[in-house]
C-alpha cells in the first residue's frame, strides 16, 4: 500500500508482528507499520472491528498499537527504536501487559 | 502554585513558533510545548529534517517553515517537544506529560496554538482500514518520505486535496482518480468573492497552476460527486461513487479523504473558553478578540485554532497574541503595542482576503458532513448517526445528554473527531442553530496518561 | 382548576425520572420538566453502585429503606431491560469496602456490628482480614489491612439506567420536557402552576426532584431544605479485559471493561471542574490499593456535584403550607431508583409511606 521514496537514511531493526524489518530511524511507528501492508493494525475493543491509522496526527486514536509490551500506544506519535517490538492491539488490553 | 514562567505556548506550528519568538524578543520567559518531536506543526511537519527528495516534491511554500524553525532554534526559551498537554485549567495550571512522567507547571499567561485538524468525512465505510485523510498522506510524505504504491483514490473538496495529488505527481505517482465532491452550486456562490481573493498574495494563481498541471498530467479528475461509499470486507477493496445519474465502482486499497480543516479546539474547550459556531466555515472556534484573548483570563489563542486562516495568517496572529500577552504583563506600553501590531494586523488581513472565496467554494455539502443513519458517527465507540438521532428523539437536549445515552464521545479521542458532527446533527434534528445546540464538555486528562503517572504528578 | 397533568415532576435526573416512571405506569398524566444539555445533573456523575453496606449505621430507617431498594433491584432491572431493550449492566456479586489500616478495619467492624444489631440482623456482612481479602481479590496490595464484604451490594451502568427510565417513562405515556428549567412554582386553588419554557403548566400535584435546584424551588412551596453541593471526581480508564469481579466503593470495572475510580468529597461550591491535584490523589490511592493498575491509561474524568443534606440522609417531605407539593433529594439516586419507582408514586398521590417518615425536613429544625 505504501513505499518509501529513495532517500539516504540510517536504519534500525524492528519487529512487527514477529517479522523483523529494517526501517529508517526517523520514522514513526505508524509509518513503519503502514509500509508492511497489513490488513489492519488493531481490533476495536467495542466489537472487534478491524481498524488502521486514519489521521496520523494524534487526534483520532485509531493507530493504537502495542509497543514493547505497552498496549494502546498512539503509533503516530512514537518514533521507531532499535529492537522495538510492535504488535497489533487486539481488542481491550489485559490489566497486566 | 506560583508561576514557573511568564508565558506557556502550546503548539509549535507557525502560530506557536512566531508567538514564542516574538514573546522572547519582548522580554518574556517562555516555555513552548509541542506533542511532535520537532517544530513545524502539521503544515510544516518535520521541516527541519534533511530528506533530499522532499523539497522538490513538497513545493516552495513548505520552505517558509524552515525559516520559522531556524528563528525558534536561535531564540532563548524552553522548548519541550514530545510533550503532551493533558490539562489546562482556568487558572492556567498546565498538566504536561513527557518522558513517561506527568507533572504540573503554572503559567502567568498561556497561548494555545493547537492548530487545525481534518474535518471528518463520514461516508459509509469510512472506518475501514485503507481509508485515511489526505492530511495523513501529507504527514507520511513530509515526515517519512512515504508515498502510496497505488492504486489510490483521492476524494473530497479543498485545496489540500489538489496539493496532495500534485505532490504525489512530482514524486512520480499518478493517483487513479481525484473525485471532487465540491457542490457545483458553490462555484456560483463563490464567484462574487473572487475579485477580492485575487488581491491576496498568490493564493489563486498558485491554485490555478496546480490545477493546470494536474489536468495536463492525465489524472482522471471528476467533479460534482454527490455520493461516495467505501466498500470492503475487513479492509477497503473498492469505492462506489455517484456523479449525476451515473454510478461507478473503482477498485482500490487506499482512499484518501479530505474536506477542509477545522480548528482543534479541544484544549481551549477544556479550559472553559467560550466557543462560537462559524456558519461559513461550519466549525466551532474559540471566541477571541483581535489579540486572541479568550473568555478565560490570561488565555489567548492564535492560528487556525481561532478560526481557519492558513499558515501565513497564523504567523501574524501568533505575533499579535505575543504582543497582547506582553502588554498585559506590562512589558510594553500602549503606543509601542499599536506600533508593533499595525504591520501584523495589515499583513494578517492581506492573507485573509482569499478566505471568503475559499470558504464558500469549498463548503462541504450537508450529505457529506452528517452521516447516514447506518454510518458510524463516533468511530471510537462505534455509535451510528442513527443511534444519536434516536437519542434526540427520546428527548436528548444536546451533545452531552446524547453522549450519556449512547456513549458517543466517550472513547479515546474524547470527541475530537465526532464533536462537530454531533453538534450539527443534533441542531439539524431539533431544528435549531448549531450555536445553540452546544458541544461536548471536555475535561482533563486530555491525553491518556497512566494512573501511576497521574499519581506521581502532584508530588514531582 | 383545570389541570393539564395530574402530577408535575421537576427534575429529569435519576430521582425525578424514577418517580415519574413509576407514577405514569399506574395510569396518571405525568409531566417531567428538565433543564437543557448543560446543567449540574448529578445523575451524569454517578459512580453506579447499588450499595447497602455501611448506610444508615446510626439511622436504621435509612438502612432499611436502602436495603428494601436493593432487594427490589434485580426484578426492577429485568423489567426495565425487557421493556426498553436497554442493557443496564446490572449485577449483584456483593461488594467490598477496603480498610487501609488496622485502625480502619477495627472501626469498620464496630460500625457494621452496630448496624447489624440495629437492624436485628437483617443486614449481613463479613469482615475479611488481609489474607481472606486476598483470597477473594488476589490483586489487592498487602498494604491493605482488610475489607468488609456485603452480599447485598451490586453495581449498574447509571447512564444507561437514566436512559432506560426516560425511555420507559415516554413509552408509558409520560410527557418529557427538556430545555424546560423551572423558574417558579405557585400553589393555586386545588393545583399548582409550574413556570417553565415561557408558560405556566397546570398540575394537580407537584414533586420537586430538582437536585440542587431544590434550593431555589422548595421555599416557593413553603418547604425548607438545607442542601449543599459536594463535589466528587471520578477517573475512567481505557477498556480492560474483565478481571475485577467484585466492585468496591472506590473502584469497579464496568461491563464495557473500563475501570471507574473515585472519589473525592470536596466542598467547593457549584464547581464541577476536574482538578489535576485532586485527581492525582485519587490515582495515588488506587495504585496503593491495587498496584497492578498502575499502567492503565486514563480515558477521561469527570466532576459532579452531589446533593448533600446536612446529615447526608435523604429528604422526603410534603409541604404543610401547600398540600399536594412534595420535595425529595438524596445522593443515592441509583441505589434508591428501584424503591423510588415502586413507592414514591403512592406517596405523591397522598398515601402515607411509613418507611420514609423519618426523612422529613422536620429533623433539621432542632
Amino acid at each position: 500500500m505504501f513505499k518509501s521514496l529513495p532517500e539516504q537514511a540510517q536504519k534500525v531493526s524492528v519487529t512487527i508482528e514477529d517479522r523483523t524489518v529494517q526501517v529508517p530511524a526517523h520514522w514513526s511507528v505508524a509509518a513503519a507499520v503502514l509500509v508492511q501492508d497489513m490488513d489492519s493494525t488493531r481490533d476495536s475493543p467495542v466489537t472487534g472491528a478491524p481498524r488502521a491509522p486514519y489521521c496520523l496526527m494524534g487526534v483520532c486514536f485509531e493507530c493504537l498499537t502495542e509497543i514493547d509490551g505497552e498496549p494502546n500506544q498512539q503509533a503516530c506519535l512514537r518514533q521507531v527504536r532499535e529492537g522495538m517490538v510492535i504488535k497489533r492491539q487486539c481488542g481491550a488490553r489485559r490489566v497486566l501487559s | 502554585m506560583s508561576a514557573d514562567c511568564d508565558l506557556v505556548v502550546i503548539g509549535a506550528g507557525p502560530a506557536g513558533m512566531a508567538a514564542s519568538v516574538t514573546a522572547v524578543e519582548l522580554g518574556l520567559s517562555v516555555v513552548l510545548l509541542d506533542e511532535q518531536r520537532a517544530p513545524g506543526g502539521q503544515i510544516y511537519r518535520d521541516v527541519e529534517a534533511p530528506g533530499l527528495a522532499r523539497p522538490a516534491v513538497l513545493g516552495p511554500d513548505y520552505d517558509r517553515g524552515k525559516a520559522l524553525a531556524a528563528a525558534l532554534r536561535s531564540t532563548k526559551l524552553e522548548y519541550l517537544p514530545d510533550t503532551s498537554v493533558w490539562q489546562l485549567s482556568r487558572d492556567l495550571e498546565i498538566g504536561l506529560h513527557r518522558d513517561g512522567r506527568a507533572r504540573f507547571i503554572k503559567a502567568r499567561k498561556v497561548i494555545v496554538a493547537a492548530g487545525a485538524m481534518e474535518r471528518p468525512m463520514p461516508i459509509p465505510g469510512w472506518t475501514l482500514p485503507g481509508v485515511m485523510t489526505a492530511g495523513a498522506g501529507q504527514v507520511l510524505l513530509k515526515s517519512a518520505g512515504i508515498i502510496p504504491t497505488g492504486p489510490v483514490v483521492l476524494a473530497g473538496s479543498g485545496p489540500l486535496l489538489l496539493l496532495l495529488a500534485w505532490q504525489y505527481l512530482r514524486a512520480g505517482l499518478k493517483v487513479d482518480a481525484l473525485l471532487d465532491t465540491t457542490p457545483l452550486g458553490n462555484y456560483f456562490s463563490a464567484a462574487p468573492m473572487l475579485p477580492k481573493a485575487l488581491t491576496a498574495p498568490g493564493y489563486i494563481i498558485k491554485g490555478l497552476k496546480l490545477l493546470v498541471e494536474l489536468r495536463m498530467s492525465g489524472i482522471r479528475m471528476l467533479s460534482g460527486i454527490s455520493r461516495l461509499t467505501a466498500m470492503g470486507h475487513e479492509r477497503l477493496g473498492s469505492i462506489e461513487f455517484v456523479r449525476g445519474s451515473r454510478t461507478e465502482v473503482i477498485p482500490t486499497k487506499l482512499l484518501m479523504l479530505h474536506q477542509g480543516v477545522v480548528p482543534n479546539t479541544h484544549i481551549a474547550v477544556a479550559a472553559g473558553c467560550e466557543q462560537d459556531w462559524d456558519t461559513t466555515q461550519l466549525c466551532w472556534k474559540t471566541r477571541c478578540d483581535e489579540w486572541g484573548a479568550t473568555s478565560v483570563q490570561g488565555l489567548f489563542v492564535a492560528g487556525d485554532g481561532a478560526g481557519i486562516m492558513g499558515a501565513l495568517a497564523s504567523e501574524h496572529t501568533g505575533r499579535l497574541a505575543a504582543l497582547g500577552v506582553a502588554y498585559t504583563l506590562g512589558k510594553l506600553g500602549g503606543a509601542e503595542l499599536q506600533r508593533r501590531a499595525a504591520p501584523e494586523h495589515s499583513a494578517r488581513l492581506e492573507q485573509l482576503r482569499a478566505r471568503p472565496f475559499l470558504d464558500t467554494l469549498y463548503r462541504p455539502a450537508e450529505d457529506f458532513r452528517l452521516p447516514a443513519d447506518d454510518t458510524l458517527l463516533c468511530r471510537c465507540e462505534e455509535v451510528t448517526a442513527g443511534e444519536v438521532r434516536l437519542a434526540v428523539g427520546l428527548g436528548c437536549a444536546g451533545p452531552n445528554q446524547a453522549k450519556s445515552y449512547t456513549r458517543c464521545g466517550m472513547g479515546p479521542c474524547q470527541g475530537r473527531v465526532c464533536g462537530g458532527m454531533v453538534s450539527e446533527l443534533i441542531a439539524r434534528e431539533r431544528r435549531m442553530p448549531v450555536g445553540e445546540a452546544g458541544f461536548y464538555r471536555v475535561r482533563p486528562p486530555l491525553k491518556p496518561i497512566t494512573l501511576e503517572q497521574l499519581a506521581n504528578a502532584a508530588t514531582d | 382548576m383545570n389541570t393539564e397533568f395530574d402530577i408535575g415532576v421537576v427534575g429529569g435526573g435519576l430521582v425525578g425520572v424514577a418517580a415519574a416512571q413509576g407514577m405514569v405506569g399506574v395510569g396518571r398524566r405525568v409531566v417531567l420538566f428538565d433543564e437543557g444539555d448543560v446543567a449540574f445533573r448529578a445523575s451524569r456523575g454517578n459512580f453506579g453502585l447499588v450499595w447497602v453496606q455501611g448506610k444508615g449505621v446510626d439511622f436504621p430507617s435509612y438502612a432499611d429503606w436502602t436495603r428494601s431498594s436493593a432487594e427490589l433491584w434485580p426484578a426492577f432491572a429485568r423489567e426495565l431491560e425487557a421493556e426498553t431493550g436497554v442493557r443496564l449492566g446490572y449485577s449483584r456479586p456483593g461488594g467490598l469496602e477496603l480498610c487501609m489500616h488496622d485502625a480502619d478495619y477495627a472501626a469498620r467492624e464496630a460500625k457494621l456490628a452496630r448496624l447489624s444489631k440495629a437492624t436485628e440482623g437483617r443486614f449481613e456482612y463479613e469482615m475479611l482480614d488481609g489474607r481472606a481479602l486476598r483470597e477473594r481479590l488476589p490483586d489487592v496490595s498487602t498494604k491493605v489491612a482488610g475489607a468488609s464484604y456485603c452480599p447485598h451490594d451490586g453495581h449498574v451502568n447509571p447512564l444507561f439506567l437514566l436512559r432506560a427510565l426516560h425511555q420507559s417513562f415516554v413509552q408509558r405515556g409520560g410527557r418529557y420536557l427538556p430545555d424546560h428549567g423551572v423558574s417558579a412554582v405557585r400553589a393555586r386553588h386545588s393545583g399548582f402552576e409550574v413556570r417553565a419554557g415561557g408558560r405556566d403548566w397546570r398540575c394537580g400535584r407537584v414533586l420537586l426532584a430538582a437536585g440542587l435546584g431544590n434550593i431555589q424551588l422548595a421555599p416557593m412551596l413553603g418547604l425548607t431544605l438545607p442542601l449543599r453541593p459536594n463535589r466528587g471526581q471520578v477517573l475512567v480508564t481505557e477498556r480492560v479485559r474483565p478481571f475485577l469481579h467484585l466492585p468496591t466503593v472506590q473502584l469497579r470495572q464496568t461491563v464495557e471493561g473500563s475501570l471507574l475510580i473515585g472519589d473525592s468529597h470536596e466542598d467547593v461550591g457549584f464547581d464541577e471542574a476536574t482538578v489535576g491535584q485532586v485527581m492525582s490523589g485519587i490515582a495515588r490511592h488506587a495504585v496503593t490499593a491495587f498496584p497492578m493498575l498502575k499502567d492503565l491509561r486514563l480515558a477521561r474524568a469527570w466532576g459532579a456535584l452531589r446533593i448533600m443534606t446536612s446529615d447526608g440522609y435523604p429528604v422526603y417531605q410534603e409541604s404543610k403550607d401547600c398540600p399536594g407539593a412534595f420535595v425529595t433529594g438524596c445522593h443515592s439516586g441509583v441505589t434508591l431508583a428501584a424503591v423510588h419507582a415502586q413507592r414514591l408514586g403512592s406517596w405523591v398521590n397522598g398515601n402515607t409511606l411509613p418507611e420514609i417518615s423519618a426523612f422529613s425536613t422536620e429533623r433539621f429544625n432542632v
